[in-house]
């Protein structure tokens, strides 16, 4: 028996779609993000919660190196994705980013047609060898972001002229497009309406399927209702993570208990 | 515990345990005076304890209306999320037992006459003290918030079935040995179910208290004591 837990910690090490360990962010002198070690599952979601400023995006942002872009931050200890090093010195920050998409917080399609936007990725990677390559990519992207109904007669329409939850379901559909296995989202209903929220949770769920997905939220009840798996930050640190309906009914630590009931001061 | 951000809230839910801890009370007084009506044979006391019953029943309303709203209104997670449906669950347990009480104060009316016996009224008052401990103890550990006392409460509650099954076997002896007290000793009977239902509504109410401090289950190992479906 005492062994059990040994045995479990060793398969959750080996199935881990992401591996983060002991990972410092900062950014300049300030030290954003301190002693993060977290485990990933493959085929899941992962929601990060915590109030505004706990660092929550800036991990976020550590999974696919967004922070490179950043000239002050630096990031220390090591994150792996199906164990290989992501800050290794031969890892390409561009193939790595169409491993592991990105959806924001507000919908920001390219200022061209609904078809260009998602084959927009597919082009510069050359994942396609001909036209109608392209068309199947576009078409099959769109289908799984949930839009080709509403896509599919107006593809040279530009990508702005869609609704707000249209153009999220748009950059989903781009992420999609350049086959990721990862697709981190930052936010991703917080500029939409109730429906439309609905729509890209439902879709949240389906992708789940195929991708690995982590996603931050302010909103607890949008982390109760598309994440199996749930990580409270605050002031930097990862307070505790644990299944979502833990995390919702009976949180071990005092400060998720406060944040999720509404008592922060 | 630490205030809510919205005030508000934490007005509803002060207002959710108030009523719950208000039944609580009442509960407590409709069973121990049907059961003192019962004893005495006070048929007023009997009558004022079936009419204090439409109280219990309105409480146990209002606090479901109360719960329906909150979770529309607030969401509530966690702590707040175990503390208000345990109070749902809490304030069901009262109203039944509030139905238990009314019950006996009925039969009270019933058998309208004097106790052929004060050894049959002994079993039942006996019985009555130790539920009654049992309802104060899990009542108080609820307003306290103390899990460990109703882990205590629930551990209790084989004494209470152990003490009916005894009953319910003195009660059978009396009738067999003299027929004319059968009437009598059948309303005896269901009178001593009642309160052993009691206890068991108050063990509901220790296991929803545990969980509602602790998130946990209390694990329901114990062993059943009431043999009498055994030996009927």
């Amino acid at each position: 028996m005492n062994e059990m837990p040994n045995l479990e910690q060793a398969s959750a090490m080996t199935t881990s779609k992401i591996s983060a360990n002991n990972v410092q962010v900062y950014y300049g002198d300030t030290h954003a993000i301190r002693d993060v070690n977290i485990e990933i599952q493959p085929q899941s979601v992962t929601a990060f919660i915590g109030p505004s400023g706990c660092g929550k995006s800036t991990f976020l942002r550590t999974l696919n190196r967004m922070n490179d872009t950043i000239d002050i931050c630096r990031v220390e200890g090591t994150i792996t994705i199906d164990g290989e090093d992501i800050y290794n010195a031969k890892v390409d920050p561009v193939q790595l980013r169409a491993k592991v998409g990105m959806v924001f917080q507000k919908p920001n399609p390219f200022p061209k047609s609904i078809y260009d936007n998602v084959a927009y990725g597919p082009r510069i990677h050359g994942l396609a060898r001909n036209k109608a390559e392209l068309d199947d990519i576009v078409a099959s992207s769109l289908q799984k972001a949930g839009l080709w109904e509403e896509a599919k007669d107006r593809l040279d329409e530009p990508g702005t002229g869609m609704s707000g939850g249209q153009q999220q379901r748009l950059c989903i559909a781009r992420a999609i497009a350049v086959s990721p296995e990862v697709i981190l989202m930052d936010e991703p209903c917080s500029a939409l309406d109730p429906i439309a929220t609905a729509k890209v949770e439902e879709l949240i769920d389906e992708l789940r399927e195929n991708y690995t997905i982590v996603i931050v939220t302010h909103s607890m009840q949008q982390a109760a209702r598309v994440s199996q798996r749930t990580a409270f930050f605050h002031m930097g640190v990862l307070v505790e993570e644990g299944p979502t309906e833990d995390i919702f009914t009976n949180p071990k630590d005092k400060r998720t208990q406060d944040y999720i009931t509404g008592r922060f001061g | 515990m630490s205030e809510h951000t919205v005030s508000a809230y934490d007005q509803e839910l002060t207002e959710l345990a108030g009523k719950v801890a208000e039944m609580g009370g009442l509960a407590e007084k409709a069973f121990s005076d049907a059961v003192s009506s019962l004893v005495s044979q006070d048929l007023e006391l009997a009558k004022v304890t079936i009419q204090k019953d439409e109280r219990l029943d309105t409480l146990q309303q209002e606090v479901e209306v109360k719960l329906i709203e909150i979770i529309a209104r607030r969401q509530p997670m966690g702590q707040d999320l175990r503390e208000i449906t345990a109070a749902t669950r809490i304030a069901n347990d009262l109203e039944r037992i509030g139905d238990l009480a009314k019950n006996v104060a009925k039969r009270v009316i019933a058998i309208d006459s004097d106790l052929q016996s004060k050894k049959l009224a002994i079993g039942v008052e006996h019985m009555t003290e130790l539920t009654l401990s049992q309802l104060k103890l899990v009542l108080d550990a609820y307003t306290r918030r103390d899990a460990e006392a109703a882990r205590r409460v629930q551990e209790a509650d084989a004494e209470v079935d152990a003490i009916y099954t005894s009953l319910f076997r003195e009660l059978l002896t009396y009738m067999m040995e003299d027929p004319r007290v059968i009437t009598q000793c059948v309303h005896l009977l269901f009178c001593a179910k009642n309160i052993e239902r009691i206890g068991d509504h108050a063990t509901n109410i220790a296991e929803n208290v545990y969980y509602m401090v602790t998130g946990e289950r209390l694990p329901e190992d114990r062993v059943k004591m009431d043999e009498t479906t055994f030996s009927a």
